[in-house]
């Protein structure tokens, strides 16, 4: 079986992989579903709905992929599972 | 001899800024030459050429001083890729040179629903840095049937895995062969058949000598030329026509004028509200309808997530830890290019909206001739070669006043992109800029696909199921004599120009989806998965993925007759797109492998499903088989389970050993 180690390692790196498929299937699909209602509020000319497929779900997309590189090698090393540098 | 090549290995490695930043400066250098050449009046075809010219021969200098005769260099680049340069070298495998060239256009032409296609093929980068890419790197495999096999236990996950990957690759590297032979024979005026060799040359010198080694190093050059190609023409036409040199933001205001023009031509009849309805910008779901446009998000972004030649570039980093950031690092460069091409799009329309609707027959721009004459605009119906023959076209219809109406207006998606450099009044250098970048985007992603799929015969056929015991240098010949077979046999089927092509290449990311996701998912999050659940689960969402694809496409009156499917529906007015009663009666109507023009090709299928997301149905029935056929048999082995938790934690090295002689 595995050690107490391995499984508080692997909960950890479960748990942030439901957060980051949460964010992306809510920025990927659940936003996008309110199109119409987002359409009437209006940015820099963007109707607001239309903003989020074409720019909004993507800049969340690069932030929080650079946040998960972070937050999963931060697990890594509490574990003590990470890579020498 | 190994130390000192690993020894010139790291010097280049830790120059890698200085030397791409002299690379990037020479690059502006060479565009300012030229543009100062076009001033003294050299004549557009030279440039071009030059352009070309200079571009490939940069490419094939560093696949030539890249060449190496070590297995793990050849393989997997020796793992010494920086995740930043790794990054960059996966932007320019994925963004093909249909990205390039066309995205924009289908942006134009779908309006919001093409935004299915910006957010499925960055969205898929998540599933690709969470759930995948760091597990394989930590196994260490050299391809991704590798880790099939060691996960599964055995060769015929490994054979499983290896159809799949040629299923989904081979049809893309023959669309990009077809890309590079259009580019040349659109700006360089070159034969289309001697196009697709001479590009086919610029992809096999840049892969043959230093495999993975040669065409990482390429790749990052090719970004660069791609990116600011891409770049370059839509910054400048945003300054000049709202100050600002900044596309992504200026291009709102160009979306508000749009609509603004759209209700206008209503008002005065130069549309119709039935074409309106189908065709204004943001409104969405006019062209697919919301469940359409969500199972292609989805269908893309899985596909995305596993097809093998992005996830090989991820087997090349340092580290796990290097992995991650690098999944990161490319979907940020991918970003820069996915977040602009709607930028082209609108502009682009509102050139065409602003300029030619409502506006004299007899009076269109030059442009529209440039393209009608190579047949990517009509006007009323026909090629716009010629004034004559478009004043004729439209003469023709009944009741038209002469003034060009929103219906009359027809544009391949090509030509947005290519247009923008004219449209925006810049001379010729930008112009070729952007043919040098479409080429670039061609051959950076065929160059990857031909790599993963001569890998997949050499080191998963030829060396792990054939020949154990072959010798390195017999494996690295046996790698290169299959690369260029298999490049050949891709540019011989781009030269007979299949018509089917560009939907084939659609097709990729489902097959590959349904195929490969739901083992490679299971088998690292689910140890319970065993071998005869993966390969119940990879035959059963595959099989079901191709047979909707095939059915539908070239069987579709038997799909209608004996599989209970039925027509799509128009997404604005929910009506049959065809009637299928009278089209299987018809005397063509059990017609077998139709080309697109039978009336039902493409237009039937199960709960009014688009084809193009035909994963919709395999993944998650391979989910389910998958898991299901598992917990039915016996669980894997200790140690197998072992091998999972190894590759659940980055630290101790890579799991697969290579032989290093």
């Amino acid at each position: 079986m595995n050690s107490p180690d391995e499984s508080k390692h692997w909960d950890k790196t479960s748990r942030l992989m439901i957060t980051m498929m949460s964010i992306w299937f809510f920025f990927g699909f659940v936003i996008h579903m309110f199109v119409n209602q987002l359409n009437t509020i209006k940015i820099f000319g963007f109707p607001f709905g239309y903003y989020m497929a074409a720019q909004g779900s993507l800049i969340v997309f690069v932030a929080m992929l650079f946040w998960f590189a972070k937050a999963q090698d931060k697990i890594d090393r509490e574990s003590g599972f990470a890579e020498d540098e | 001899m190994t130390a000192q090549a690993t020894s010139r290995g790291g010097d280049f490695t830790s120059n890698l800024g200085r030397i791409y930043g002299i690379y990037t400066g020479g690059f502006a250098a060479f565009i300012i030459l030229v543009a100062i050449l076009e001033r003294a009046g050299v004549p557009n075809q030279i440039l071009g050429y030059m352009f070309v010219g200079f571009t490939v021969l940069v490419y094939a200098f560093i696949g030539i001083v890249s060449r190496t005769v070590q297995v793990s260099e050849y393989y997997v680049a020796g793992r010494k890729v920086p995740a930043f340069y790794n990054g960059m070298a996966t932007g320019a495998d994925w963004m093909s040179g249909a990205s390039f060239v066309g995205m924009a256009g289908s942006l134009f032409l779908l309006g919001y629903d093409g935004l299915a296609f910006v957010l499925g093929w960055t969205g898929g980068y998540v599933l690709v840095a969470v759930l995948v890419a760091p597990f394989l790197r930590k196994f260490g495999a050299y391809t991704v049937p590798d880790f099939l096999a060691a996960r599964y236990g055995g060769n015929t996950a490994r054979m499983l895995g290896v159809m799949v990957l040629l299923a989904c690759s081979f049809t893309y590297v023959v669309a990009q062969i077809f890309a590079t032979g259009l580019i040349a024979q659109r700006f360089l005026g070159m034969d289309f058949v001697v196009a697709v060799y001479v590009g086919l040359l610029g992809i096999l010198v840049c892969s043959m000598l230093g495999g993975m080694r040669a065409v990482t190093w390429t790749q990052v050059a090719q970004y660069i030329v791609l990116i600011v190609a891409y770049l370059v023409p839509v910054v400048i036409l945003s300054a000049k026509k709202f100050g600002l040199p900044i596309p992504q933001l200026t291009y709102g205001s160009a979306i508000a004028e749009i609509t603004a023009l759209e209700q206008s031509f209503v008002a005065k009849g130069l549309a119709t509200e039935a074409v309106m309805a189908a065709k204004a910008h943001t409104t969405p779901f006019n062209s697919y309808s919301p469940a359409n446009y969500f199972a292609l998000i989805l269908c893309l972004m899985v596909g995305t997530a596993s097809l093998p030649h992005v996830l090989m570039r991820y087997f090349t980093t340092p580290s796990v830890r290097d992995a991650r950031m690098s999944v990161a690092w490319s979907l940020l460069f991918i970003f820069l290019l996915y977040f602009t091409a709607p930028a082209y799009a609108a502009f682009s329309k509102l050139e065409v909206y602003s300029t030619l609707i409502g506006k004299n027959v007899a009076d269109m721009p030059a442009w529209v001739f440039t393209y009608g004459k190579l047949g990517l605009v009509t006007i009323c119906g026909k090629a716009a070669d010629s004034v004559a023959t478009i004043t004729a076209a439209c003469q023709a219809l009944p009741g038209h006043a002469g003034v060009l109406r929103l219906q009359d207006f027809g544009i391949n998606t090509d030509v947005v992109v290519l247009s923008t450099p004219e449209i925006a009044g810049l001379p010729y250098v930008i112009a070729g800029l952007v043919a040098a970048g479409g080429l670039a985007a061609a051959l950076s992603t065929a160059d990857g696909l031909l790599l993963a799929i001569a890998n997949a015969l050499s080191h998963d056929i030829y060396y792990k199921m054939i020949d154990k015991n072959a010798p390195t240098a017999r494996r690295l010949i046996v790698s290169r004599v299959l690369l260029v077979v298999v490049a050949v046999a891709a540019a011989w089927t781009a030269s007979k120009r299949p018509a089917d092509i560009l939907a084939m290449v659609s097709w990729a990311f489902s097959l590959a989806a349904a195929g490969l996701f739901p083992a490679l998912v299971l088998g690292i999050w689910d140890k319970r998965t065993n071998r005869a659940g993966a390969i119940a689960g990879i035959i059963a969402g595959f099989g079901l993925c191709l047979f909707y694809l095939v059915v539908t496409r070239y069987f579709p009156g038997h799909g209608a007759a004996y599989f209970g499917m039925s027509s799509l529906l128009n997404p604005v007015t929910g009506a049959p797109l065809v009637d299928v009663a009278k089209a299987l009666a018809a005397p063509n109507g059990m017609e077998t492998w139709v080309a697109g023009t039978h009336p039902l090709a493409s237009k039937v299928g199960w709960f009014n499903m688009n084809n193009i997301s035909s994963a919709i149905f395999g993944l998650p029935v391979g989910f389910i088989v998958m898991f299901a056929v598992s917990r039915l048999t016996a669980a894997p082995s200790q140690e197998l389970q072992d091998f999972v938790d190894n590759c659940r934690r980055p630290r101790g090295g890579t799991i697969m050993e290579e032989k290093t002689t």
